[in-house]
């Protein structure tokens, strides 16, 4: 196949390897590095060189978009984004490396995997671009299945900027502060979901003395969650220094499999979710957690976990942005689990 | 497109918890409790760690009655998930934390300073308790909050008791 540079439209402009649209099926394909991304009606096939050949990967297509949308959404997260077993991210914050194979013990053991570190802005850039030519019209990456339409198979028909460039204005402490991010309402396009009809709308009352009016402050966070218009997308709500608070609504299964580089809380708000958690080096089975509303749990930080919501439900995901945290549990220094006892 | 199951939410009357089937490793690593099961069992106002992440916490307090005041000299905030809860504010003339200590401490005596304002709770409603001032929660219907803030003196650390094991 043959690839040509064209300069992106993200910022900072880079270059992104993409081929002419096929003369069938109309899609573009990818390279970065020796990776190589192509896509048909069905399926996003990714390949890379090892031992003198080249090995390939293949994924439903709406799977490895909805995979690739919150890799890209999240800015590649902290730590891993497992598009599967075999493909995927890791966030050096700054760089970015993307594997295949290294954590799926057949390829790895036979030397067929492969990793590549790229300057984050190079990767982001290609992810966008793929997004943007494989994502059809009619088909929303972050909506649950129920939500969106079925065309993303087939022959490429349009595209869906609206979903794919989403943006959100970041947290500085609290939504719907002065100077802050907004607060979601039927005005500003966020309708409550359908599966979140029977959630209270009311606000809490603040009553402010004059002069305190920009002090106080409270806001309805279960409605809130009510009108997220994505799945498994988290929002920071509350940032006490490096401590932020980052609720989603959750349906379906986590179109990744998340590998830790930190400890990360969960607090189930509503409903149910299951979580597989995995070794993070080798995939094998280690626990199934199944958690209802208040439960509290811990995701150490040598697993990786994939959440499954049978339902639309709430979930309080709760970050330690720190830096260098990552190198104090790779190093050893501090233990993988938060708490002895 | 119609709901098809209601949104289920907990409380201290109503809470089932789930659970962890472990293949290997220990349970204890996980550090799961209920917030609803640890305010059933704790003492008004009592405030439990039930997540700990290096120096911040989540804890929670059976929200019954009047709290002392308190105060801190970080931001902290607070989720109403039961019941009703009224928060009291005062800008204190003092800070009632030294500069760069975690957590909330008790403010001595009645605070001192200008009212602030309160503001009334309901469950789902999340509050900013913000720092350099004094506050108080008032249950008008016995609940249970979850505080977002810092590992500090009143915090309190029962991890065997309320997690599985």
């Amino acid at each position: 196949m043959n690839f040509k540079a064209v300069l992106s439209n993200t910022q900072p402009q880079v270059e992104v390897m993409t081929s002419d649209a096929d003369e069938v099926t109309g899609y573009r394909s990818f390279r970065l590095g020796g990776f190589e991304f192509l896509r048909d009606e069905y399926f996003a096939r990714i390949s890379w060189p090892a031992k003198g050949t080249r090995i390939s990967h293949v994924m439903p297509v709406d799977a490895f978009l909805r995979a690739i949308m919150r890799d890209v959404a999240w800015g590649f997260f902290y730590g891993w984004v497992n598009f599967d077993a075999v493909v995927g991210t890791r966030n050096l914050y700054g760089r970015v490396e993307l594997f295949g194979g290294r954590y799926y013990a057949p390829m790895k053991s036979a030397g067929l995997d492969c990793t590549e570190t790229f300057d984050s802005p190079v990767i982001m850039a290609t992810f966008k671009a793929i997004l943007f030519d494989w994502v059809n019209a009619g088909f929303d990456p972050f909506a649950a299945p129920e939500e969106t339409g079925k065309t993303v198979y087939g022959v490429k028909k349009g595209s869906n900027l609206e979903a794919i460039e989403r943006y959100r204005v970041p947290t500085k402490r609290m939504p719907g502060m002065a100077g802050d991010s907004p607060l979601r309402s039927d005005a500003s396009g966020f309708p409550v979901n359908r599966q979140f009809t029977d959630v209270p709308q009311d606000e809490p009352e603040v009553k402010a003395e004059p002069g305190f009016e920009k002090e106080l402050h409270a806001f309805n966070l279960f409605k809130y969650l009510s009108r997220s218009d994505v799945t498994w997308n988290p929002s920071v709500t509350a940032v006490c220094n490096a401590s932020l608070a980052c609720p989603t609504t959750e349906e379906y299964i986590l179109p990744i499999v998340h590998g830790n580089d930190r400890v990360e809380w969960f607090v189930q708000l509503s409903d149910e979710i299951t979580w597989d958690v995995q070794d993070k080096e080798t995939g094998a089975l280690r626990a199934r957690i199944t958690m209802k509303a208040g439960d509290v749990a811990a995701m150490p930080a040598d697993i990786k976990h994939q959440g499954y919501s049978p339902k639309r439900s709430m979930l309080f995901v709760w970050e330690n942005a720190t830096p260098g945290l990552p190198q104090l549990y790779e190093s050893g220094k501090l233990k993988p689990y938060p708490v002895e006892f | 497109m119609a709901q098809s199951h209601p949104t289920v939410f907990a409380s201290l009357a109503d809470w089932k918890k789930g659970h962890a089937e472990i293949i290997s490793g220990n349970v204890k690593h996980y550090v799961f409790s209920n917030m609803f099961d640890v305010a059933s069992r704790s003492k008004p106002y009592e405030k439990v760690v039930v997540g700990k992440n290096l120096e911040y916490v989540m804890e929670t307090l059976r929200a019954e009655g009047a709290s002392p005041w308190y105060g801190a000299g970080h931001d902290e905030f607070a989720v109403c998930m039961d019941g009703e809860v009224e928060v009291r504010f005062i800008k204190l003339e003092a800070p009632a934390a030294p500069a760069g200590k975690n957590g909330a401490v008790l403010v001595k005596g009645e605070p001192q300073g200008r009212k602030m304002g309160t503001v009334r709770l309901k469950r789902g409603h999340q509050a900013l308790l913000p720092a350099g001032c004094a506050y108080q929660f008032k249950a008008h219907k016995t609940g249970v909050l979850m505080l977002q803030t810092m590992l500090g003196e009143l915090s309190v650390e029962k991890w065997s008791d309320i997690c599985e094991k």
